[in-house]
């Protein structure tokens, strides 16, 4: 997301030829005005999108406000919320948990239980979904904590299992089992049913994901979230400073659970029901995927990785599928046709040759920008680029 | 220290672990003879600077500086190849193997194409023979750290680094301990950090003291310890009634692991502030 | 009785496999701190090497000493893949544990969603020679001899584990690994040796568990790796990380109590217990039955 705006920033300074020495201050304001400003301009774009009728060719079929790619888009904001809420718990806290669908399905699972089955209203059905999931997280959290390491991303697998397991076996005849259950949609509001509707819960996946990147931010920026950045630095420091280390992670591991609860609530509207595939271990391994992807511990990585990695993952289905893959050799297309395989082979690359994630891009690209610069000015010889001076 | 060529040349190793300074500068060498000892308060980076020598710094650690064996730079080698050239490593709390047999471990300790030094071994450390089938996990502490020696020993070393050695031990451990070294360092030149002072005063030839991350002191060992008040003001301790540990003179040869019942103090886990990773 | 004779040798069965499984990543995880998300994939390369030899080696085939031979070549495949996993993409990240999690996870999905676009998500009938399909009667239980066959290779296998750490110089190193890594190369040992001999010996392993387990579920399907992989884990963490013993006796209660719960409680309350059994002991013994150690 920002990184488009920052592009947009580099590149227009020389189209502003600055006389000499006066230049440099100034626009450093302006740039740190356009930062600061920068989260909700782009929120902005993404709220005004859907009245946009452009077609981008290649990259949505259709026009951006169609039915079709509003309801991509909603996923994967969804899941960029979804990413950055689970980043709170992998990249600043640096707790792996290896369970986070389990409180994604039970937002899913629960709205859709309490609505299809239980008839509640859908205020009161997300109402307490929501509730039920924090204090699931919060009971979970509290067992699983007494471990730590490498044995805590086992027992919160292990705990998501139990989910995966309650939901595929159907007890009581609530989850569908295998078929999953479909939303039952008479009772809800007008406004979020229908496919002209989609733009309705288009902003509400926006708003979902403006709350998560809001309370992530005021969380890491407080002193709750130095003590986390403490934590995933070096525990012992913490245990000294006499503060208690399980308290705190018990809190961002609800929290984190809490916000993953809403999202799932959002995602049941989004695409009308429950499938047991959002309880699979494969969906927390895909969380894992988008934080890494996209740079753990900064702000906007995680939801850049999450956004980018729903979208390849529906996209790049129909790229297999497509006829430029087809005509590929067998030994290419079919591999090429599995989104997993793709994403999984990024996601290998970029461990090895992009620790930071695609938040790191910027600063990888820092050195070079002297030299970018010297390379844009041939025409103004008076400027010396500012290294060596 | 001393006009002859030094064994080992340490020059401004600085390591930084999780963002503290364990080191700023350390510059010191070991004499190609004799026990040089390693000096200073608890937490002040004597361990950090041993496995900082041997390349085990934990990751994350940061490392600079020079270490020479002879002519040859030490840094950026893979531990393992360092001590298959001749560094010994006598780690602080013995870390010998509990799961293991005494003769299990001391068959991990055979190099590939040396000829392990048994009789050496079994003749300093007679009771390792016969206690091996006892799983070393068993032992008591003295036993432990014989056992922790006598591992290093199977091989020919050019330079031992021992951490150590008397920590926790019962005074009379403590005895045969400093014993069994200064027999050693007839043949191999020592690098020790030993805190105790009557051990530093029967074995060490030169001294190395460190405070602050930094090298506070260096000269022979001797004049260290015979000026009461500048040891007081290196290391917090005093001298001339120190000995909480009295060193009896052993009869020669008596090297001998005592009984089993010992009464030595368990092995404790590392006190010292300093970062040890596994 | 025979229901509980019945029950008893079938879990042993499922307990054989996890075995299989959970030995290597003990191994691994206890010496090289590797949490290998990738071990579920090992296994779905024994099976499928397996199936495929069966079809198109010369001299192996679906039964006989053609059926023998198709499985040591899917035994051969895993421990090659195995060692190819850490020499390629482990051993660069050396001692980064998150980093070579991260890598076998990216590894897990890549390598499922690579035989599915081979082989197809669908599951595939699995070569098996008759005997295999029959039933033995054990005191009045007819019991498949598939499962007989599992039980018996895990105890092998066992056995070869035990006597090769015991008994060798590389076992020697291996379990003074586990115990404690960095003294090990402080004795002058190139550690990381032993690093690749253990995954190809799990990779072997889990390869083994891949065959055998086509043979018992009679078909071999990409997922398949996947979801016995976190029993598997969970076997791991019960018998604690790094114990082949614990690891056994692990898998034998998991197996157990899995079969008993399902087959008197409702379907799917066994694996319930087997995660309620995990969070007991871990709550009782965060270090597992076993604790570090690799034979006891």
């Amino acid at each position: 997301m920002t990184t488009g705006v920052k592009t947009a920033a580099a590149a227009n300074p020389p189209a502003v030829p600055p006389t000499a020495s006066s230049a440099p201050a100034p626009r450093r304001n302006w740039r740190s005005a356009l930062r600061a400003w920068s989260p909700l301009l782009v929120l902005l774009v993404f709220a005004v999108l859907p009245y946009s009728t452009v077609s981008v060719p290649g990259v949505f079929d259709g026009p951006l406000n169609g039915p079709g790619t509003l309801q991509l888009l909603a996923i994967c904001l969804v899941f960029g919320g979804l990413a950055a809420g689970y980043d709170l718990l992998f990249g600043r806290t640096g707790m792996l948990s290896f369970g986070h669908a389990l409180y994604f399905a039970a937002g899913v699972y629960g709205t859709d239980i309490l609505v299809t089955k239980a008839g509640l209203p859908l205020w009161q059905a997300a109402l307490l979904t929501l509730v039920g999931g924090t204090i699931l997280a919060g009971l979970l959290g509290a067992i699983a904590l007494r471990t730590a390491g490498i044995a805590f991303a086992m027992v919160t697998l292990a705990f998501a299992q139990v989910g995966a397991i309650l939901v595929a076996r159907d007890f009581g005849g609530l989850t569908g089992g295998e078929e999953g259950l479909s939303l039952d949609v008479s009772g809800l509001p007008a406004m979020l049913v229908g496919v002209g509707n989609t733009v309705n819960l288009y902003w509400l996946a926006l708003a979902y994901l403006a709350l998560v990147v809001f309370v992530v931010h005021r969380v890491a920026g407080s002193p709750t979230g130095r003590v986390l950045a403490g934590l995933r630095d070096d525990e012992r420091r913490i245990g000294v400073l006499g503060l208690d280390p399980y308290r705190f992670k018990l809190l961002a591991f609800t929290l984190a659970g809490g916000l993953a609860t809403a999202g799932g609530s959002i995602y049941c509207l989004l695409v009308g029901g429950a499938s047991p595939h959002v309880t699979s271990s494969e969906l927390t391994l895909s969380l894992l995927v988008m934080v890494v992807l996209g740079g753990p511990g900064t702000r906007w990585g995680p939801v850049l990785g999450g956004m980018l990695y729903m979208y390849l993952d529906h996209r790049l289905t129909a790229f297999g599928t497509s006829s430029a893959v087809d005509s590929l050799p067998g030994v290419l297309s079919g591999p090429l046709s599995q989104p997993l395989f793709v994403l999984g082979t990024v996601f290998i690359l970029a461990v090895y040759f992009f620790p930071g994630g695609l938040a790191s891009l910027s600063t990888r690209l820092t050195p070079l920008r002297p030299l970018l610069r010297s390379l844009l000015r041939p025409t103004h010889p008076t400027r010396r680029p500012p290294a060596g001076g | 220290m001393s006009e002859v060529v030094p064994i080992l040349a340490v020059a401004e190793l600085s390591v930084r672990i999780a963002g503290l300074h364990i080191l700023q500068g350390v510059s010191f060498t070991v004499a190609p003879s004799g026990v040089t000892v390693l000096l200073g308060r608890n937490g002040v980076g004597k361990t950090t600077t041993l496995r900082a020598i041997l390349g085990l710094t934990p990751r994350g650690g940061e490392v600079r500086g020079t270490v020479r064996m002879g002519d040859r730079s030490l840094a950026g080698e893979p531990t393992h190849r360092l001590v298959r050239d001749g560094l010994g490593y006598v780690p602080e709390d013995r870390c010998v193997f509990a799961g293991l047999t005494v003769t299990e471990n001391l068959r991990l300790a055979e190099r590939r194409g040396g000829s392990p030094a048994y009789d050496r071994v079994f003749e300093l450390f007679p009771e390792l023979k016969r206690r091996g089938r006892q799983r070393a996990g068993s032992l008591s502490g003295g036993q432990q750290q014989m056992l922790a020696i006598g591992r290093v020993l199977l091989n020919d070393n050019r330079l031992l680094l021992v951490d150590e050695p008397t920590k926790g031990l019962a005074p009379k451990v403590v005895t045969e301990v400093a014993e069994v070294l200064e027999r050693v360092a007839v043949a191999v030149p020592v690098l020790l950090v030993e805190q105790n002072l009557a051990v530093v005063r029967r074995l060490a030839s030169d001294a190395v003291v460190l405070a602050a991350g930094r090298v506070a002191w260096s000269g022979a060992a001797d004049e260290l310890l015979r000026e009461a008040e500048l040891t007081r003001s290196l290391l917090g301790v005093g001298v001339a009634g120190e000995s909480h540990v009295p060193l009896s003179t052993p009869a020669p040869g008596s090297a001998a692991l005592s009984s089993p019942t010992d009464g030595s103090v368990p092995v404790s886990s590392s006190s010292d502030a300093e970062v040890a990773g596994r | 009785m025979s229901t509980i004779v019945l029950l008893t040798l079938t879990g042993l069965g499922l307990a054989a496999l996890y075995f299989l499984v959970a030995s290597g990543l003990s191994l691994v995880f206890g010496l090289a701190d590797v949490l290998n998300f990738a071990h579920g994939l090992f296994l779905s390369v024994g099976a499928y090497a397996t199936w495929w030899a069966a079809g198109n080696l010369p001299g192996a085939g679906p039964s006989g000493f053609g059926f023998v031979l198709a499985v040591a070549f899917g035994v051969a495949a895993g421990a090659v893949v195995g060692m190819a996993v850490e020499l390629v993409m482990i051993r660069p990240l050396y001692s980064r544990t998150i980093e070579q999690v991260l890598v076998t996870v990216g590894l897990s999905l890549a390598g499922v969603a690579l035989l599915q676009a081979t082989w197809g998500a669908d599951p595939r009938p699995f070569p098996r020679p008759d005997w295999t399909q029959r039933v033995t009667s054990v005191l009045g239980a007819k019991v498949p001899n598939s499962g007989i066959l599992l039980i018996l290779a895990a105890a092998l296998v066992l056995a070869a584990l035990l006597g090769f750490l015991r008994y060798t110089r590389y076992g020697l190193v291996i379990r003074a690994g586990v115990e404690n890594r960095e003294m090990v190369t402080a004795l002058g040992i190139d550690v990381r040796k032993a690093f690749t001999l253990v995954f190809a010996i799990g990779g072997a392993a889990a390869a083994l568990a891949g065959a055998l387990g086509g043979v018992y579920f009679g078909s071999v399907s990409p997922s398949q790796g996947g979801s016995l992989l976190i029993f598997a884990f969970i076997v791991v963490v019960i018998g604690g990380m790094g114990s082949v013993v614990g690891s056994a006796y692990a898998a034998v209660a998991v197996g157990l109590l899995q079969q008993f719960v399902n087959y008197y409680g409702t379907s799917g309350a066994g694996d319930i217990c087997v995660v309620a059994l995990l969070a007991i002991v871990l709550l009782l013994r965060p270090q597992g039955i076993a604790g570090r150690a690799a034979t006891t």
